[in-house]
């Protein structure tokens, strides 16, 4: 019974724990390249516009500028040939306060538009894997 | 034209930001389990009942009705959750007797019981962060139709259960799609959920019971998996089978859920192969 509630304990600790830098493009092949991640970070933002829970977070946000910086880390992320130049995640959103349900909220505008570009699956839950993994940089900050 | 559209719509919307009650993603709050508890069908996950973050109450009512060859269960019920943190659930139960009533002349055509609960996650995350969800309940249970479990050896008509249980969510783990994992204990001498009583003439002390699940999310809307839910065995009259079954989760919104299953759920009361269908539907808000 103790090894059961121990074993159930480590696998669900070990695999919670993986995250490996992209090490192929194949990600960013998936997305689309280029052309794809701007069509899903173009309609991100566009969702984000919709968005009255979060979009107040964008009032004084130089929008041109952040979606150069959302493609290029996108395209990173997907381990695409790009740079990004950007300020790190917990430095880009200080002063923001931003709650666990808005970066819910963004997350969900980000599948929004991964859905409606047609991203398979697998490829959606790959980057949303990756971003997850920065929540802690970038909530309650 | 895009980025002009873009940059207009974001000028246009800027309203004061509204305090949000669904802070979580879809099908974070599950389906509600037979008990009441946010879950899955026949066992409850660690996750908490609604939508509700940290700052926000989410709420969910519910009905279910499995479908047996010779019985058939109804529950409704409602839970409340605070913050992300607690959940309070009710859940009452119609245990109906169908052929048994007239094979035995029972007394009595259906038995019911009352479920109170109370959930806390511990700690850790379904998505987020390195640790799982991890969530500790107890169940108050009130049998209501006492004369026929007391005739067949049930020892106590009321009992608190307790469970502590994990859930995780492995991100595009099965081939790509995202894998739901839940496993717990429960410590209960609860015969048939409770609805045969508590305790009985085999044994009257509380058994260590292990109960999971593991489903495969196709996007964020569908789930297939399957449940298992371990019974203790305390009456000589019938034995008590565990429970097992196959469900399809259906999230279209954040103010529905529908379960359809192929339940297991074996030897009930002296009658076999009670295998049947088990639907629920569940509101947010």
């Amino acid at each position: 019974m103790r090894l059961y509630v121990l074993g159930m304990a480590l696998l669900l600790g070990a695999c919670a724990g993986q995250q490996q830098p992209a090490r192929d493009d194949s990600l960013y092949q998936a997305l689309g390249g280029k052309p794809g991640i701007s069509r899903i970070v173009e309609g991100m933002l566009l969702n984000v516009a919709r968005d009255e829970r979060i979009v107040a977070h964008f009032r004084n946000v130089n929008i041109e500028l952040l979606r150069r910086q959302l493609i290029d880390r996108f395209c990173v992320e997907a381990g695409g040939p790009c740079t990004y130049t950007g300020d790190d995640m917990a430095e880009a959103h200080k002063g923001q306060n931003i709650s666990r349900s808005e970066f819910n909220a963004l997350v969900e505008d980000l599948i929004k538009a991964m859905e409606a570009q047609g991203v398979p699956v697998p490829a959606q839950n790959r980057l949303l894997a990756r971003l997850a993994a920065q929540r802690g940089e970038v909530i309650d900050k | 034209m895009r980025k002009a559209l873009l940059l207009c719509s974001l000028a246009l919307c800027w309203q004061p930001s509204v305090h949000a009650s669904e802070g979580r993603l879809l099908a974070t709050g599950g389906a509600s389990s037979i008990d009441g508890a946010a879950g899955g069908g026949i066992t409850p996950w660690a996750v908490l009942s609604g939508y509700g973050e940290e700052g926000e109450w989410g709420a969910t009512a519910f009905a279910t009705r499995v479908d047996l060859p010779d019985y058939r269960l109804d529950v409704a019920g409602m839970a409340a959750s605070y913050g992300n943190r607690i959940e309070f659930s009710y859940a009452r139960q119609r245990f109906d007797l169908g052929s048994l009533v007239h094979k035995l002349g029972l007394p009595e055509d259906s038995l019911s019981q009352d479920v109170f609960g109370v959930k806390a996650r511990l700690f850790g995350d379904l998505i987020y962060d390195q640790l799982p969800q991890v969530a500790l309940g107890l169940a108050y249970k009130r049998q209501k139709d006492f004369l026929i479990p007391s005739l067949v050896g049930a020892q106590r008509d009321e009992d608190v259960e307790g469970y502590l249980t994990a859930s995780r969510l492995f991100m595009g783990a099965a081939f790509g799609y995202n894998l739901l994992i839940n496993g717990g204990v429960r410590y209960s001498r609860a015969n048939e959920l409770g609805l045969l009583g508590f305790g009985g003439d085999r044994r009257d002390s509380r058994s260590l019971l292990k109960e999971g699940s593991v489903a495969v999310l196709f996007n964020p809307r569908w789930a297939l998996g399957v449940e298992y839910r371990e019974k203790p065995d305390n009456l000589s009259f019938a034995g008590e089978s565990d429970w097992a079954d196959v469900f399809l989760g259906y999230f279209p919104n954040k103010h529905l859920a529908i379960v359809l299953a192929y339940a297991r759920l074996g030897e009930i009361a002296t009658l076999d192969n009670q295998n049947g269908t088990y639907l629920s539907v569940q509101g947010s808000f």
